[in-house]
């Protein structure tokens, strides 16, 4: 088996596999297709655009994706219910807790153990997503920051998101895939001292966000390139199905966290900025690379009410058994459910169909938050400078192990 | 506004495009006639009290050879009056067509060209209607119940 040889190059192979959409003989002469990706560094993974210019204006731009599929849907149908988690981790990898979260927020509505899960569990849930949407925020900032040319951002954004990334691991014992929210509580309680040293990490951040927003966000060069580019107006971003910090940025206060209210976020303090057009339009890359820094604030916010409550109300006890509700075996009754939840990219929803008969969804399909912001890519980029495409498309942030899942 | 006034809002303007509800479902689901289901979505989006104005996700299911029917399912969300409904519609196994929404929903482009990528569910009326996961020259679609992958795919072996 292992010698055989997995791959022979043919002439025809991508021309087949994955034809461009404008074909050269009908181009207008001053018309030109630049191919950008797969293997282009700043397409954050395997994506490729392919753009259709005019001198160095744009006119459209296609994306084609797939270069990461790995049938997370296909996989969903044959595998019990806790098994999928771990593959729930794979789609978006940069955030795997929240997608945890959400994924468990669905199966336990349809199981009807919602209301059951105790306060502590949930607590825990909200303070390992809120660290693990802070470090997905990080690297958003900081590879955009790179994108257009600053790599100094990079390697800071990289450093304090080791921090979380140890805590994490800490807790989970995996850096980034983790397994820990499991269906109807957790792998595992946090560990003894956790709370103290996740203190210590809110009081070592506050200032890195100050840092953070004078080194990048403020940075005169920074506003030069994104300011005004990329305008992306609220009825387009609503009609193409844009959430998270995008349709913020183009000045909706629309946060599931508050509007559905799941899990512990109603008793939690916090506020939702959205971009008001202070650098340029609203809607440009700047205002949606500012929400996210405004959102890392208030994830510390949530972090510190979160362990204010973990030692408090809801602190450790010997009984306490995160593993205590977690069912031996998950059949849920035949029903449809859709759930939807605030990821750090936007609105990840998962739609089942259980058939009651067997522990498999008969149906699991993932509506991934990356796949639905980077839709609108060819609509934001239009009629603007081919210098300016990686700046718009950083700042759509994506994940392409969301977008192919 | 409730779920019932969302269906008897649905069913005053449109006496028999609804042919079944789904209580059971979350969010509560109305089943329509698949001829209807273009203008039962731009009344939804364009009514002032009902105004659906984010799809959210778009599901294709195949529920099987002994159904022999395939399902595609609307999760429709209102920013502003914070309501919610799913539309389910029922089309045969053999011919699986379907309006397509994207003229009123742009975001239904991409899902409906996920929907036939991994269904072979065809939507009528898509500005754009290709493969979008998959290769172009890949054989069947996976999600169906029945599928079979094909031995090899340019030369590279599909089982692994």
């Amino acid at each position: 088996m292992s010698n055989q040889i997995q791959y022979r190059y043919q002439k025809d192979n991508l021309a087949k596999s994955e034809p461009n959409k404008f074909k050269e003989s009908e181009l207008k002469s001053e018309e030109f297709v630049i191919n950008m990706g797969p293997q282009h560094p700043s397409t954050h993974g395997v994506l490729r655009l392919e753009v259709l210019t005019e001198g160095e204006t744009i006119k459209d731009v296609v994306p084609h994706l797939g270069y990461l599929h790995r049938c997370f849907e296909k996989h969903a149908e044959s595998l019990p219910y806790n098994q999928i988690i771990p593959y729930v981790d794979r789609m978006d990898y940069l955030a795997a807790m929240n997608s945890e979260h959400a994924y468990a927020l669905g199966v336990e509505r349809m199981l009807g153990i919602t209301d059951k899960i105790p306060k502590r569990v949930e607590y825990i849930r909200v303070l390992v997503a809120e660290l693990n949407r802070i470090a997905s925020h990080f690297v958003a900032v900081g590879t955009y920051a790179m994108d257009i040319g600053a790599f100094t951002p990079f390697f800071w954004m990289m450093r304090d998101r080791e921090h979380i990334m140890r805590m994490l691991e800490w807790v989970s014992g995996a850096r980034m895939l983790y397994n820990y929210i499991w269906i109807g509580g957790l792998f595992y309680d946090l560990p003894v001292g956790f709370e103290q040293r996740c203190r210590e990490l809110v009081t070592y951040l506050r200032p890195k966000i100050k840092e953070l927003e004078q080194l990048v966000v403020e940075n005169k060069i920074f506003v030069e390139r994104t300011a005004n580019v990329g305008v992306l107006p609220l009825d387009l971003a609503i009609n193409y199905g844009v959430t998270g910090p995008m349709l913020r940025g183009s000045g909706l206060r629309y946060d599931l966290r508050k509007v559905d209210g799941y899990s512990v976020y109603p008793e939690l303090e916090f506020e939702v900025p959205i971009g008001e057009g202070k650098m340029g339009a609203v809607g440009d890359c700047w205002d949606r690379t500012y929400v996210r820094v405004l959102e890392i604030e208030q994830s510390l916010k949530i972090i510190e009410q979160c362990l204010d409550q973990l030692t408090g109300d809801h602190k450790r006890t010997k009984e306490f058994d995160p593993q205590a509700l977690v069912p031996k075996k998950i059949r849920p009754a035949r029903q449809d459910l859709y759930v939807r939840a605030e990821n750090p990219k936007g609105e990840l929803g998962y739609f089942f169909r259980a058939d009651g008969r067997s522990d498999v969804p008969f149906r699991c399909k993932a509506r991934s938050c990356c796949f639905v912001n980077l839709s609108v890519i060819s609509e934001i980029s239009k009629g603007g400078m081919i210098a300016d495409l990686v700046a718009i498309f950083g700042s759509i942030d994506i994940v392409l192990g969301e977008v192919d899942r | 506004m409730t779920f019932d006034q969302i269906k008897d809002k649905v069913a005053s303007k449109f006496p028999d495009a609804i042919t079944a509800i789904d209580e059971n479902a979350t969010p509560k689901a109305l089943m329509v006639a698949e001829d209807k289901l273009s203008e039962v979505c731009a009344f939804l989006y364009k009514d002032k009290d009902l105004y659906f104005d984010m799809l959210s996700c778009l599901t294709g299911i195949d529920n099987g050879e002994e159904a022999n029917t395939m399902e595609v399912a609307y999760n429709l969300y209102s920013i502003p009056f914070e309501h919610a409904i799913m539309l389910k519609i029922e089309i045969p196994r053999e011919k699986p067509e379907i309006p397509s929404v994207a003229e009123i929903w742009k975001t239904a482009n991409w899902h409906e060209r996920e929907a036939f990528d991994l269904l072979g569910i065809h939507f009528e009326g898509h500005p754009d209607l290709r493969r979008i996961l998959l290769p172009t020259d890949w054989e069947g679609h996976p999600l169906r119940k029945d599928y079979q992958h094909q031995d090899k795919y340019r030369g590279i072996k599909v089982e692994y």
